[in-house]
């Protein structure tokens, strides 16, 4: 039985280097295909009539006219669930034609007469939201906060939000679908989890799985709202049915996508801390509220990776809203726990009139098990910034600062598991000396087909190019849908075990020729040779003839024999800003993250997941929000004039460091994608606190928030 | 979109024979940054579209020192930026141009249709109206969500904001905007150009519905003329301003204030004239605390809604740093 474990750092060839994404040209090109880029002969376009009215039920609907329609091939109701509109936006008929534009003016043909019920849309006021939208009260109590907080040297209590913001995928959640006959449906969807999706939407349209082929090169944007099949996808393969198994494309538009495909629900948090002079945190109370839409948010998860504080009041409650439902947003809740609690503690050193940094590391062994990596990232942290020598007292102003422009910095810290998923793949190496990986994963944007490559040609001791790598397409073997950060641990799993299962059998066919026996091989530099006497050796191509003409394929699984990823990271963030205390304009100047995600397979994306990271965190912290209109229940900036995301010009520098080596490396592969996500909320708001002097509560940190802040602390608010 | 009929014509008289007598019969096409979006989302329905690109006589820039500047109205704002005489001569109008931070829209985008693009009002683009009201007849703007609205000219039922980056620029700069319809050419002041419309019918603009803009004049830069625009926004990148202001200053040798004019953009339906704030400075030289005080008089009259009250500080120091910087 072969031993499965990582090779050693002395022998790692491509492994931890700096490896450029391998369909990067493709995408900087334009040669790459997303799903919005496929075009069927025949294709007909899918439009969706959506509710105006953010709470009412359906009278009737009358498609009469729509179906006679120029180029109109098929309308179909769908079933609103309930018979009870939720939210403005929701899907109420699909609608097949021959163009876009003829597809949009059926959908305006079609005649709806609602009942419209009561909407309540913006909860971050909870004493206005109405009785039924009140979700029950969970309170719990660890240790002895009263009597914490009664012997608490320091109490400092702060108020703390996020507000609802979106995914806001640039490529908009859809597919184009058909049935191939009158048994099999090909679509190609833009989402998260090809392997899982195929299933599911067979069983939507009551087919077996092995009728629906699903097929996806590459998305752009998923951040956890792309996981289901979606009404939508289910809809339009059975409006194509009904035009004779015609594809239909359908994409959502920009305000049904902002509006509709998920939001990040929001928190906001009255908090309270007990401290011992030194900084010593004791307690821990918080009274906290959000809304991702219709559902039960659960507990909010208080206090943020200072777990261990002995003694916690807890009470939280969702607020439900007639508002498009949420969806997980790239580590769900953790960037608003983050910026309750970072931001909670910074007040609390502001305080003491203690520097942050001190106060963090003070009380580190709250955070649990990674308290030393907590360490060792905030010391890095704080040297690539230069803490020491740009950090001044809250509202002092760091150096630079000027009687208009105040400059601040701010940390944070926080966690993610990234456990691996499930994966299966086929690693295949044929007579040719070509090989392939097949395997039903997607790449979120994570580099999985560069991760995959650089562990089958390290396996192999091949060039990376020798390597063919087949994702995205329900006939290969299933591997899990990326979420949760856990597809690099899963994919680089299970490709390492099929990729040593495979290689042994090609020893075993060339050992006996080379007057040696399978385990006394290995594989380097191109060539199979034994162990230790590269005297004897052979070339890979030359090797791989002795196969005859049958290939070697090897399924590769995880979970399997031997440990290659684990679970847990840490990390933490830090942000240096001005603030325009006449405008209220907060720039970026500089953000630094440094993060541990066991072993790194390829530095490069890794350090990339890290810069996209930081750039949705600069946008979510300074910009990003959902503006619900009270009167009609309807999203008001579903556009990219009003949604606001940051630009080149918005981001200042970053800097980003991985934590690699003894410690980390032999944690196994962990997944990043969402980790780096957590943090620059509250780093970046505890640098604006920092810089003028008054903690600015709810993200994102607008002008009139930040002008509101100033003028309360100076009394005029 | 729905279906429209297309002209293209090649001169003026064609184009204004083109266009209809009512508002939203026709719309004028030039760069479509604008009128696109409203095709697409059935904010605008128009029967026909007029192209007004092939119309060779509304392009160009021309600079002379005795004539000063004229800008056809097909001009790109691009161009306006490329253009050394313009960067050297009028600054207020450059840096109104090089606000606009979105390439796409300044190679696409028209100085004209800069002037006569319709409000960015959130309530006006989900097809709520230009004055919009609720099912119930409550006032949507006063009552909704009025962060991005008006603090000054708003008591009426207009309360989007003028969103012209130009304007401000060229009403601080004296400019003209020349006009051609059915009854010929005439002039308006760039000021007067815009008007708060009283019914949701009416524009923004006193162009009658079969009218053009065919070019823009800007006097003579005279010696000791300085001028200078400064916009509050949120981002560097795409972003409409939360405030701005254009002053134009002309200072005698001893750096006294002889002539000044101030406007302001975003914070109105129209381009917001500050003629007491301009007043102010008269026989001053621009300090730091002259040009605060032009700035608070220049927002004296504000009237906040229920969430614009930043706005009245933003437009104040808006003027304040556009009179810096303007001065040097």
């Amino acid at each position: 039985m072969a031993e499965y474990k990582w090779p050693d750092a002395d022998k790692r060839a491509y492994i931890g280097k700096r490896i450029s994404r391998i369909d990067g040209p493709d995408k900087v090109s334009g040669r790459a295909k997303y799903s919005y880029d496929i075009n069927r002969p025949g294709m007909l376009f899918g439009k969706i009539l959506r509710s105006p009215y953010a709470h009412a039920k359906v009278v009737s609907i009358d498609t009469s006219v729509a179906e006679k329609m120029p180029g109109v091939k098929a309308v179909k109701i769908i079933p609103v669930p309930g018979n009870e509109i939720q939210w403005a936006g929701l899907e109420l008929v699909a609608v097949a034609a021959e163009t876009e534009a003829q597809a949009e003016d059926a959908v305006r043909a079609i005649k709806v007469r609602y009942e419209k019920l009561p909407h309540f849309v913006n909860e971050a006021d909870r004493s206005k939201a109405p009785e039924a939208y009140l979700r029950p009260v969970n309170t719990r109590d660890v240790g002895e906060p009263e009597k914490a907080f009664a012997e608490a040297e320091v109490v400092v209590e702060g108020f703390y939000g996020n507000d609802v913001i979106t995914h806001c995928c640039l490529e908009a959640h859809g597919l184009v679908t058909e049935w191939t006959d009158d048994k099999n449906v090909l679509a190609h969807p833009s989402t998260q989890g090809i392997s899982p999706n195929g299933p599911q939407l067979a069983q939507a349209l009551g087919l077996p799985a092995s009728s629906v082929r699903l097929k996806m090169d590459h998305i752009g944007g998923g951040f956890g709202s792309k996981f289901p099949v979606d009404p939508w996808g289910v809809e339009m393969t059975k409006v194509s049915q009904k035009a004779g198994g015609k594809p239909v494309k359908y994409f959502l538009d920009r305000d049904a996508e902002l509006a509709v495909a998920g939001t990040r629900p929001s928190m906001y948090s009255q908090v309270k801390i007990g401290a011992k002079k030194d900084g010593t945190i004791t307690a821990w109370e918080s009274d906290t509220w959000g809304s991702g839409g219709v559902g039960n948010l659960g507990p909010a998860g208080l206090p943020y990776v200072f777990g261990r504080i002995p003694n916690l009041r807890l009470k939280s409650q969702t607020i439900a809203t007639n508002v498009g439902p949420q969806r997980a947003w790239r580590a769900p809740n953790h960037p608003q726990l983050a910026v309750i609690t970072m931001g909670a503690v910074d007040d609390l050193a502001a305080k003491l009139g203690m520097d942050p940094l001190e106060l963090f590391l003070k009380n580190l062994e709250l955070t649990g098990a990674r308290a030393v990596n907590y360490r060792e990232e905030l010391l890095k942290g704080a040297e690539m910034i230069e803490w020491k020598k740009n950090w001044r007292p809250r509202g002092e102003g760091a150096p630079g600062s000027t009687k208009t422009v105040k400059r601040g910095l701010g940390l944070s810290i926080h966690t993610w598991q990234g456990q691996p998923h499930n994966s299966d793949c086929d690693v295949i190496i044929n007579p040719d000396g070509t090989t392939e990986i097949r395997i039903g994963t997607q790449d979120l944007g994570v580099g999985a087909r560069t991760v995959l490559n650089i562990v089958v040609a390290e396996t192999f001791g091949i060039p990376l190019d020798w390597v063919k790598v087949s994702i995205g397409d329900t006939r290969y073997p299933f591997s899990q849908a990326s979420g949760g950060s856990t597809t690099t641990g899963g994919i680089s799993s299970s490709s390492r075990r099929g990729s040593v299962d495979a290689l042994n059998l090609l020893f075993e066919k060339v050992a006996p020729g080379m007057g040696t026996t399978a385990d006394k091989l290995e594989a380097v530099g191109g060539k199979i040779q034994v162990i230790g006497d590269a005297s004897k050796s052979m070339n890979w191509k030359e090797a791989c003839t002795k196969l005859g003409v049958t290939p070697i394929t090897a399924r590769g699984k995880q979970p399997g024999q031997g440990t290659l990823a684990s679970a847990g990271v840490g990390g933490c963030q830090m942000a240096d800003v001005s603030v325009d205390i006449e405008t209220g304009i907060v720039k970026m100047n500089k953000f630094v993250a440094v993060q541990d995600c066991g072993l790194i397979i390829d530095l490069k994306t890794a350090e990339s997941q890290v810069f996209g990271a930081m750039i949705m965190g600069v946008t979510y912290a300074l910009y990003e929000e959902k503006i619900m209109d009270d009167h009609s229940g309807r999203m008001l900036n579903g556009n990219m004039e009003f949604y606001k995301l940051a630009g080149l010009r918005d981001i200042g520098e970053f800097k980003v460091h991985m934590m690699t080596g003894p410690g980390y490396d032999d944690r196994g592969v962990i997944g990043l994608g969402e980790p780096p996500t957590n943090s620059p909320g509250a780093a970046i708001s505890n640098a604006v606190a920092n810089a003028i002097g008054v903690r600015v509560s709810t993200i994102p940190l607008t002008p009139d928030r930040v002008l509101t802040a100033l003028a309360k602390k100076e009394g005029r608010g | 979109m729905h279906n429209f009929e297309y002209a293209s014509p090649t001169t003026k008289e064609q184009a204004v024979a083109a266009l209809g007598a009512q508002w939203g019969e026709t719309e004028a096409l030039a760069g479509g940054t604008d009128l696109l979006a409203l095709l697409k989302d059935y904010v605008v329905t128009p029967k026909r579209v007029v192209n007004l690109k092939g119309i060779k006589e509304l392009g160009g820039i021309t600079y002379t020192a005795a004539k000063g500047l004229r800008l056809g109205a097909l001009v790109t704002l691009e161009e306006v930026l490329d253009n050394a005489a313009v960067k050297r001569s009028y600054p207020a109008l450059w840096q109104a141009v090089a606000g606009i931070t979105s390439p796409q829209i300044r190679n696409m985008g028209t100085v004209g249709g800069d002037l006569c693009q319709r409000p960015r009002c959130w309530f006006y683009r989900s097809g709520f109206g230009l004055l919009p009201r609720t099912e119930d007849g409550a006032p949507m703007v006063a009552t909704g969500d009025n962060r991005y609205h008006a603090i000054l000219g708003n008591s009426g039922e207009a309360k989007f904001v003028n969103p012209s980056s130009l304007a401000p620029a060229l009403a601080a700069l004296g400019a003209k905007i020349k006009i051609f319809g059915p009854g010929g050419a005439r002039e308006l002041d760039a000021d007067k150009f815009f008007v708060t419309p009283k019914s949701s019918s009416e524009r923004e603009y006193a162009l009658q519905p079969n009218e053009i803009v065919t070019d823009i004049l800007v006097p003579v830069s005279v010696s000791g003329m300085k001028s200078a625009t400064y916009e509050v926004r949120q981002k560097e990148a795409l972003d409409w301003p939360l405030a701005a202001a254009s002053v134009a200053l002309t200072l005698d040798a001893a750096k006294k204030v002889k002539a000044a004019r101030i406007t302001l953009g975003h914070v109105a339906p129209v381009p917001w004239v500050a003629e007491e704030a301009a007043k102010s400075l008269l026989g001053k030289t621009i300090s730091e605390d002259a040009a605060a005080a032009a700035g608070k008089l220049a927002v004296a009259n504000a009237q906040a809604l229920s969430r614009n009250a930043y706005k009245i500080q933003l437009a104040s120091v808006a003027v304040k740093r556009a009179l810096l910087q303007a001065a040097g």
